[in-house]
């Protein structure tokens, strides 16, 4: 059958099984909103604020199900726009689909009205992007960009199409989306020097990534620590991967790691790395990192092998077959002095712990807010995050039940990304969704309230709200002599009850943990998106913190700030 | 292209489409590759083109380089070249035509079988081929007598025998 241009990139992602996308229409894609409202019933399109909140909601539904998130611009500005949510989702391996318009082709060149070129801009933040200049590859670029983003280490790809390519017509046919691209199998020596290391390490040491939590492992590892008597850590990104009920999972290591997880990690004679790419967030020191250990990394791309720091035994290849053949060839064994090691690391995680809580002389906690999010969710929660001290509270207090269930900006830290992410984790998920953000995080993006509402999303945000750029703050106190710099926002006078109210969302203000609690309790029932802001300390840490450019072994794990 | 340490030449072949090498060149700045010299022209087949690289590296860049390379998705393949392999490079060099040296630069053209290609009362133009080396050493000759301007292509390579890279059973 013939179709315009539009149909066919509306058609062709309704072939490629999407239901959800995210956009914002202008002059340059208005002939792809026309073929949207055609096919409205096929496909929902849920327009954003602004472009970057489209790109981090096409995010979100992604890392929340495995499934290509797909978000729509138009040309220039709408397409400048989307910048910093695809960098984001390729700073995380992220499978992603942009598509953006552009001017027609005759005026390509000419810094025609809203012209950018935008596949020159993403070239190094896309895992590929294309120009399509010829209607009669348009279907085949779009299936060909799905197929890419979702395989082997998977990432955003971008699709720019100029307007007279949009309006040209053409002979569509369906098809069947794309098989995966297949990953090469590790090779049998490979995986005899993995098993051979294993069965001769005491102290092993699981370390597992996004690489890992994007294949729903879980299981498999915790049954794979049990044979070998291993314990389990995890990079940010592979958190909520293993529940954190499992006895074996210490949780996350590296700069703001557990205590328990980053020594154990530091103890090792070997860590078995999946997934992860030993980020400077995790090692540290790389010249000092794990100097005890031998390291073994399971990885699909294999310029990560070797990158970051040099392995003892590298596999690349398809994880789950390389895991699954080490897994069976090894031998099971014990390690009970190993364990018991780590579960006096454990003991002294929970004194540490507590001693922080006591030396508290905040209202509000942030321990606390966490108390409550813990108890109060339901199994399965999303939990979404900004960037900055509630991120890695959230990553160090929340307790994970199920896999997918942690959304946040590991590699490139976006600020902002939060409430696009969170919009988008409720669409792909229907379940409850918490967003745990900071008053300087939300102030950049929370025009996406106003998505929340008109789609009666509702997400409920906590604001972890001290009035300071917390983060920056704690590095301005350890290391720039209380110097604060332009990190105080108390000048604002921002009442965040009275903007989710404005947003026409409901707003709560809490500053005490029975506040939260009532308040958090009526969020869950309310159906629709709540602002919940919580008051906290502006001079609460982010503690255990190994120093930048540090080691373990000057791991920090109390401020006297006298 | 003065004999740098850790020199090597990798021959790349990459879809014949819009835009690919600036995919490949971008990539190089991303992560902070230097490049020597590139080249880029067609190939047996017309569908794909072949860049061949010179850079200088060793150990951890180089296999980083050929990695990320490997990478990218209009890339085929990806080889770094033997040792031994005919490695070319055309340069043209614009001379003063000084009467004192006439004699002598004539002569070095005969030794290194290059060629005049242009000349007036003043200056002349000088065509040579042949490996990095040996154009290095046509250009220190050539500074004794005025160089006014030049221009070199970089090298093109291939590895002896009758294989072709496309056939080898690597990306």
């Amino acid at each position: 059958m013939k179709l315009t241009g539009a149909q066919i990139v509306v058609r062709t992602l309704i072939e490629q099984g999407v239901t959800d996308v995210f956009g914002y229409p202008g002059g340059q894609i208005l002939n792809v909103y026309d073929a949207l409202y055609e096919y409205k019933d096929e496909i929902n399109h849920i327009l954003t604020a602004h472009e970057q909140g489209a790109s981090h909601a096409a995010d979100g539904y992604s890392r929340a199900t495995g499934k290509v998130g797909v978000c729509i611009a138009t040309s220039g500005p709408g397409a400048t726009n989307l910048v910093t949510g695809i960098a984001t989702a390729m700073l995380d391996s992220i499978p992603m689909v942009a598509i953006t318009g552009n001017v027609p082709c005759s005026l390509i060149g000419k810094d025609s009205f809203q012209e950018i070129d935008i596949t020159g801009v993403t070239l190094p933040i896309t895992k590929h992007n294309y120009f399509v200049n010829r209607i009669e590859d348009l279907a085949d670029v779009i299936r060909e960009a799905f197929a890419i983003a979702k395989s082997g280490r998977p990432g955003p790809v971008l699709i720019d199409v100029p307007k007279d390519v949009q309006i040209a017509t053409c002979e569509y046919e369906p098809k069947q989306p794309l098989p995966k691209i297949p990953i090469s199998l590790a090779k049998d020596a490979e995986i005899d020097e993995a098993v051979k290391l294993i069965n001769e390490s005491k102290r092993p040491y699981i370390y597992i990534g996004g690489g890992a939590a994007g294949l729903g492992l879980g299981d498999k590892i915790v049954k794979f620590a049990e044979k070998i008597g291993a314990v389990i850590g995890c990079s940010f990104m592979g958190l909520s991967a293993i529940p954190d009920s499992c006895a074996q999972f210490l949780g996350m290591q590296g700069m703001h790691g557990q205590y328990a997880s980053s020594i154990a990690q530091n103890e090792a004679d070997l860590i078995i790395g999946i997934g992860v790419r030993f980020s400077d967030r995790a090692t540290g020191n790389v010249a000092k990192y794990a100097r005890n250990s031998k390291i073994i990394q399971l990885d699909p791309d294999f310029a990560e092998i070797n990158k970051n720091v040099k392995v003892d035994c590298g596999i690349v290849g398809d994880i789950e077959d390389s895991f699954a053949k080490i897994a069976s060839l090894v031998k099971e064994r014990k390690n009970p002095a190993w364990l018991a090691r780590v579960d006096e690391l454990k003991a002294e995680e929970r004194r540490i712990e507590k001693e922080i809580l006591d030396a508290s002389c905040a209202t509000l906690p942030h321990q606390e807010v966490f108390e409550v999010i813990n108890e109060k969710k339901p199994y399965g929660t999303v939990i979404v995050t900004d960037v900055g001290q509630h991120q890695m509270w959230a990553a160090q207090c929340v307790k994970f039940d199920k896999a997918r269930r942690f959304v946040s900006s590991g590699g490139l830290g976006t600020m902002g990304f939060g409430l696009g992410a969170a919009i988008g984790a409720r669409v792909a998920t229907g379940d409850t969704t918490v967003l745990i953000t900071g008053d300087g995080s939300f102030g950049m993006n929370l025009n996406e309230l106003a998505t929340a509402v008109s789609h009666n999303i509702p997400v409920i945000t906590v604001i972890m709200n001290n009035g300071v750029l917390g983060m920056v703050r704690q590095w301005q106190t350890l290391f720039f002599g209380k110097r604060y710099s332009n990190t105080v926002l108390t000048d604002r006078k921002t009442d965040f009850v009275k903007l989710a109210e404005a947003f026409g969302a409901v707003g709560y203000r809490v500053s005490t943990k029975e506040e939260l609690e009532a308040a958090f309790t009526k969020a869950l029932d309310t159906d629709g998106p709540v602002v919940i802001d919580a008051i906290i300390d502006k001079d609460e840490f982010v503690l255990p913190m190994l120093p930048p450019g540090g080691s373990v072994e000057e791991i920090i794990t109390k401020v006297d700030m006298k | 292209m003065s004999e740098k340490l850790n020199q090597f030449v990798i021959a790349v072949y990459v879809e014949n489409k819009f835009g690919v090498l600036t995919r490949v060149t971008s990539m190089f700045t991303r992560r902070g590759f230097n490049i020597d010299a590139l080249t880029v022209g067609e190939t047996e087949s017309p569908e794909y083109s072949r860049i061949t690289i010179s850079l200088s590296g060793e150990g951890y860049a180089r296999e980083q380089l050929i990695n990320q390379l490997r990478k990218l998705i209009n890339v085929k393949k990806v080889e770094v070249l033997d040792q031994d392999c005919i490695e070319r490079e055309l340069m043209l060099i614009k001379i003063k035509n000084d009467r004192e040296f006439r004699s002598d630069i004539h002569f070095a053209c005969d030794a290194y079988r290059a060629k005049v290609v242009d000349y007036t009362n003043d200056g002349m133009c000088i065509e040579v081929t042949g490996d990095p080396a040996k154009i290095d050493a046509f250009i220190e000759i050539m500074k004794t007598y005025g160089i006014i301007e030049m221009c070199r292509t970089g090298i093109v390579a291939l590895e002896r025998g009758n294989t072709t890279l496309l056939e080898k059973n690597t990306k």
